[in-house]
């Protein structure tokens, strides 16, 4: 039972989160901030989640290249 | 939004997962027997079907704003994983996949499998890998064709997408009865992930709460620069991927790559 709930879990981490957990922290810390400049600062911050997206994808490349990029 | 890039962006990734879904289906086929991978492949068709049956009619019925947020960022964590992945490929630093190597490891191992006859199935070997090949595959696509269909509040423009991916694959596998090995699948993805990551960035952002300039025509303008920064990544890696190796060895990617198997 705890095998197959270990391997269904383990099923879908690799469906979505895929190589790189950091990635995906990356997009829902941007999220949070997006939501907290929009509802909070009264900031319309459209800008921040495409830089976060670029960012996190880059440092992602650069990490799996061994920092040749 | 009009349906159109809905449908296309569906239609793609579908294509892609149904190229690969194809392979396994004619390894077991053409090596083991059609009845039992006939009967796999409609089995894991069914159960596709009903998880969008169940899920997207339930998801459609969430407040728009909270499904746009999760969804948003489900679909720009799955695009940029996407992404990541055609980038490597194109930059040479993971090998491109290879529909006509993936076939001959397929067929090797239904060769070597035992036949066994088990619940009515006369061979469970091609009905199990028939079934698991096409499940698998799907699941991506359903996850595409729910969370796109449930946004865009337009599930039949979704599913539609995907049923034309699936006929226009599987036509072209019975017609050339091999792997279709010459589509260009890296280009493929990568032109999904620019779409899973565009999409997922708009309307995540839409539902932190964002207004986005232009509204819906900001895709046009997100669309381009998402594709012009992945091109970019990757012919800045491609370049540095040659001038490694004409250095000295590459190390390779870590071994924790290519776990979820795009």
């Amino acid at each position: 039972m705890m095998r197959a709930l270990k391997s269904f879990g383990s099923f879908w981490y690799d469906f979505v989160i895929g190589d790189d957990w950091q990635v995906a922290a990356l997009v829902v810390v941007a999220l949070g901030l997006t939501a907290l400049l929009a509802h909070v600062a009264g900031v319309n911050a459209w800008w921040l989640l495409p830089i976060a997206a670029f960012a996190a994808l880059a440092w992602s490349l650069r990490r799996a290249t061994g920092g040749k990029s | 939004m009009n349906a159109l890039p809905l449908v296309l962006t569906v239609f793609v990734a579908c294509a892609v997962e149904a190229i690969e879904a194809l392979t396994i289906v004619l390894a077991a086929g053409l090596t083991r027997q059609w009845r039992s991978t006939f009967q796999g492949m409609a089995a894991a068709l069914l159960v596709l079907a009903a998880i969008v049956g169940v899920l997207g009619p339930t998801v459609t019925l969430l407040p728009l704003t909270a499904l746009r947020l999760v969804i948003g960022a489900l679909l720009a964590i799955f695009g940029l994983q996407w992404l990541r992945k055609a980038i490597l490929r194109a930059a040479g630093y993971k090998a491109l996949h290879d529909e006509a190597s993936a076939y001959l490891r397929e067929v090797a191992a239904a060769k070597a499998a035992p036949e066994v006859a088990k619940r009515g199935i006369s061979d469970w070997y091609a009905f199990t890998l028939s079934f698991k090949g096409v499940l698998l595959e799907g699941l991506e696509v359903v996850f595409i064709v729910i969370t796109f269909g449930a946004n865009q509040r337009d599930l039949g423009a979704a599913v539609v997408g995907a049923a034309i991916a699936v006929v226009v694959v599987a036509a072209g596998g019975i017609a050339v009865r091999a792997p279709l090995a010459r589509v260009p699948e890296n280009a493929l993805k990568f032109a999904v992930g620019i779409m899973l990551t565009s999409f997922g960035t708009f309307w995540g952002a839409e539902g932190a709460g964002v207004k986005w300039p232009g509204n819906d025509a900001a895709l046009l303008v997100l669309v381009p620069v998402v594709a012009v920064m992945s091109l970019g990544y990757a012919a800045w890696l491609r370049r540095a991927h040659r001038a490694d190796t004409a250095a000295g060895p590459q190390a390779p990617v870590s071994q924790a790559e290519g776990v979820s198997g795009l």
